[in-house]
């Protein structure tokens, strides 16, 4: 429970008024921030602090604040998300630091993510990805009974690990190549394994990839720093099944070949 | 005035294949020219979103998040209901329709609710289509859970996350609709207003937060899906950003408000530690199937949970509640844990008491729990630093939910022609009390199964002025919306919002929250009147209303709740009578359960806006039961 202990910080952020303008780092000391306390917390004190002064607040995306929407995300000392492993900003405590540390706090940086205020970004090229294949072509009303499809329960639990990604961006920030491969590969497995989801998988990593690339996101870094900074875990293993799948698609596409199932 | 929520009559299970016989259709080739714009992508707006799309109607989907998926359905943790009977326990679409209307304690419309429960089994057909990854057994057939208020297994799941995925699924159709250009997909724009043409929506007046911009936007109609107000109690389960705002002010514009005063406070949640508290944090109730719900017997019994030997503790919710023991609906445990603190019970000497998997893990190995409960379990080490594998939950109640809203008749219009409101911002299926797994039900049945067939009929009948953004309705909205937002900047006093926030959550918690009483709800007035004044004296919002600017978004968050809270306020006070989640003190059973007066308060209460700081004026919709016969709910 609470450990009733404050700390001294310095915190160095990325202050930028709007894309256009040039940004720069404002350090501001913090004398009693308590451990109890989140990391977005901390923050919201030093806002209120600003406000008081005057000031411009430190912009920061957030909302659900229990590491499940994917709002927020931006880079303490140059790790995404902060140093603890598969955690969100917004459920980083205060705790795992100690008094008298310095702490960097950038937004992230990638070439498809521009820098819209001091640590927030746009992700919409994210979204654009999805609109390109990140669904099953069926309608509403059209389903069958659920039970007649039948998905063993290893099945279903490795298209959940896959399904868990919360597209934060984590992974595009902390590849020196900005690169979506983890966010996009766990899109292409989370469909592509159910049966649900098979007759399109070809199809479905083609459209995403080439939309990917459309929005200049770089290619593999072979580093694994996404699987890292992932705060959902998800697994680089995906990308090699992705490339599978973009692979065939495309031998698919030009030779005609007929390949719609797959599933697995 | 009587209002008439419009439910077919005849036999129940007859009624909603009655009202779709009745519905008028629109041809295919005339639904493209139709716009419908849809507020809010959760699981109400992106099933509704799509399903219109999927018919060919033009949508407008319009969220402030940046990104659909991020809409708090996505927060949902525990599950959702349907009648499938897989388990093969008897289950049927009439006991999940006697289970919610009783767990609502007789204030919800029974025609809405068994429509409800009939269209629960074909949501998790429907997902699964989307590729929902529900929790599966090994023979591949769909797994289930219990949730509380009820003696089946009839919860579906994906772990922990059931919202995410089933809102992962909602969303991917849009995506699909976005794709072929059905959907014009609008994120980041927050509604500040709707606008009502010669009596009918048409349109909403949104605020572009990228850009500051106002802009108005038209339509033949508009389904306003944009979630619940728990953060009037500022702390909640709720994310950061979900607010009243377009509910308040559809009502300002005549939409009447039902219900207000029926909140859910859910009894596990990680209580709050410090001042700076931003949000709190639920414990899904799906870990009460395994987790025992235990206080100290002693008053004042400080000592850590392993050092209190068996005989000292009082597993109350068992004791009290033998057939439901730790599975009884969430307003009976919260009022119970409260009673545990009261009493001066709490565990470890605080208002919390404990939530113990010690005799689960010793029955079925640490493994199995994991596997159930391993996200949930690693939120509450990752927020509290403590390990409840090891010791047991410090858990507590929290405003979680909100089952009033803007009124609805068995269409799901409002009383304003052309303004649909589905999900969590509309009061209809879960009267004074929600079941668990039930709002992901009823979001999607809103969605995917009762607008599709309610909105054409609705369109079909109508003839349209042109639309154009010209009209005098839509200008003086934007105006209005400007005026407003003008007056707010410029206030420059020296108060954050976040403060007038806290401020008001205190007030609503202390006062309108798990217990309420006729004075202190006439103090809550007072004090949200005096909140309010001050708001608009004090408030300091830095840098303009131009561009990107989350302290213009709060704020004016901030200013519609400090309006909405007074209507909340006089709900309560006007209810003389406890029901569900609502307690007034002075109506009790000898033993402390709610008290309700079905002499007097069999109706559901839809308010008229006046004014602010004006009284409001009541609309009764008498309700009636034909096959739940009323009584007093027991869980013993
Ligand atoms: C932590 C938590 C756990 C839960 N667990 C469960 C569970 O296990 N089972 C269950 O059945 N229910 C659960 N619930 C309840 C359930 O999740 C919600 O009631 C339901 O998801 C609400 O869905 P919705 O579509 O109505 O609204 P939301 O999902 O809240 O969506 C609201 C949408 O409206 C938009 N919006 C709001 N205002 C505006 C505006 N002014 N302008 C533009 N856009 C706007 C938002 O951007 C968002 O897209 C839980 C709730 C919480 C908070
Ligand atoms: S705020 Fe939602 S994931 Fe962090």
């Amino acid at each position: 429970m609470s450990t009733g202990k404050n700390l001294r910080l310095t915190i160095e952020v990325w202050r930028q008024a709007s894309p256009d303008q040039p940004g720069r780092f404002e350090t501001y000391e913090l004398d009693a921030v308590s451990a109890d306390i989140s990391f977005l917390e901390m923050l919201d004190q030093l806002n209120e602090r600003l406000i008081k002064e005057g000031k411009d607040p430190v912009a920061f995306e957030h909302d659900c604040r229990e590491g499940i929407c994917g709002s927020c995300g931006f880079m303490i000392n140059g790790q995404a998300h902060g140093p603890l492993r598969g955690t969100t900003v917004c459920q980083l405590h205060m705790r795992h630091f100690h008094d008298g540390e310095r702490l960097v706090l950038e937004p992230w940086r990638a070439q498809a993510f521009p820098v819209r205020k001091d640590l927030v970004v746009d992700r919409d090229s994210f979204d654009r990805i999805m609109a390109k294949g990140g669904y099953n072509s069926t309608r509403v009303g059209n389903a069958p009974e659920a039970n007649s499809i039948l998905v063993g329960k290893e099945t279903a639990s490795k298209a959940f690990d896959a399904a868990a990604c919360i597209a934060c961006g984590a992974c595009v920030a902390a590849c020196k190549n900005g690169s979506a491969l983890l966010f996009v590969s766990a899109k292409n497995a989370h469909l592509g394994l159910l049966p649900q989801g098979a007759p399109e998988r070809y199809r479905r990593a083609v459209r995403m990839v080439e939309q990917m690339e459309k929005e200049g996101f770089g290619g593999c870094s072979n580093t694994l720093e996404c699987e890292a900074a992932c705060p959902k875990q998800i697994s680089t293993g995906w990308i090699q099944r992705l490339t599978r799948d973009y692979i065939r698609g495309k031998t698919v596409e030009d030779t005609g070949e007929v390949a719609e199932s797959g599933g697995g | 005035m009587a209002l008439d929520g419009k439910s077919p009559t005849g036999p129940i299970e007859g009624r909603w294949a009655k009202r779709k016989a009745d519905a008028k259709l629109v041809s295919p080739a005339n639904r493209r020219k139709y716009s419908v714009i849809v507020i809010g992508t959760g699981l109400a707006g992106a099933s509704a979103a799509a399903s219109l799309a999927d018919q060919g109607y033009k949508v407008k989907a319009i969220c402030f998040h940046d990104s659909p998926r991020r809409a708090h359905s996505v927060a949902a943790q525990g599950g959702i209901n349907a009648a499938k009977n897989y388990q093969n326990d008897n289950d049927s679409d009439f006991r999940l329709f006697y289970d919610t209307i009783k767990g609502g304690d007789f204030r919800a419309r029974e025609s809405n609710v068994y429509r409800l429960a009939e269209l629960s089994a074909n949501i998790i057909d429907q997902s699964v289509a989307f590729g929902v990854p529900f929790a599966r057994e090994y023979g591949g057939t769909l797994a289930n859970r219990t949730f509380g208020g009820v003696l089946v297994s009839r919860t579906f799941y994906a772990r922990g996350q059931t919202g995410q995925q089933l809102l992962y699924g909602a969303v991917s159709n849009l995506w699909k609709n976005v794709d072929s250009g059905q959907i014009e997909l609008l994120t980041q724009k927050d509604v500040l207003d709707i606008v009502v043409v010669d009596g009918k929506c048409r349109g909403v007046i949104v605020r572009d937060l990228r850009t500051g911009q106002l802009e108005t936007h038209m339509a033949h109609a508009v389904v306003m899906c944009t979630g619940g107000y728990a953060n009037v109690f500022y702390l909640s389960t709720n994310a950061m950003k979900s607010n009243v705002t377009a509910m308040w002010r559809a009502h300002r514009r005549g939409a009447l408000l039902a219900n207000p005063c029926f909140t859910q406070i859910h009894p596990t949640c990680i209580p709050a530690h410090s001042e700076f508290q931003s949000k709190l944090t639920l414990m899904s109730e799906s870990l009460r199937n395994d987790g025992r719900v235990w206080a100290p017997k002693k008053a004042g019994d400080t000592r850590r949970p392993e050092q209190i030997p068996d005989e000292e503790r009082d597993y109350y919710l068992e004791r009290k509640y033998p057939t439901y023991g730790n599975m009884v609906p969430r307003d009976v445990a919260s009022r119970n844990a409260k009673y545990m603190c009261d009493e001066g019970r709490g565990a470890l000497g605080l208002r919390a008491v404990f939530l113990d998997f010690r005799d689960a893990i010793k029955r079925d190995g640490k493994h199995a729990i994991e596997e159930k409960y391993g996200n949930l379990f690693d939120m509450y080490a990752q927020i509290t630093g403590d390990n409840p594998y090891q010791s047991p939950m410090v858990i507590y109640p929290a405003p979680h939910y909100t089952m009033g809203g803007l009124w609805v008749d068995y269409d799901l219009m409002s009383n304003i022609p052309g303004l649909f409101v589905l999900g969590e911002a509309n009061f209809s299926d879960h009267g004074a009390n929600r079941l668990g797994a039930s709002a992901l039900m009823q979001g999607l049945a809103d969605g995917y199964f009762v607008i599709p067939y309610t909105l054409p009929h609705y369109l079909a009948g109508q003839t349209f002025a042109p639309l154009t953004a010209d009209h005098d309705a839509a200008k003086s909205a934007l105006n209005d919306a400007r005026t407003r937002l003008d007056k707010m900047v410029a206030i420059k006093g020296d108060t954050s919002v976040d403060r007038f926030h806290r401020d008001l959550g205190m007030v609503m918690l202390d006062k309108c929250g798990m217990s309420r009483t006729r004075e202190g709800l006439a103090e809550a007035r007072t004090e949200i009147r005096r909140l309010r004044d001050e708001f608009w004296q004090r408030v300091r919002i830095p840098g303009d209303a131009k561009g990107f600017n989350p302290e213009v978004e709060k704020a004016g968050r901030v200013a519609d709740f400090l309006e909405f809270a007074e209507l909340m306020v006089h709900d309560a006070g006007e209810r003389n009578e406890s029901c569900g989640g609502h307690f007034r003190e002075e109506y009790q059973t000898p033993d402390g359960e709610a008290l309700r007066d079905d002499d007097n308060f069999m109706y559901v209460a839809a308010w008229e806006f006046k004014g602010v700081g004006e009284t409001p004026a009541l609309h009764k919709e008498p309700l009636t039961f034909e096959y739940v016969k009323p009584t007093q709910r027991s869980y013993k």
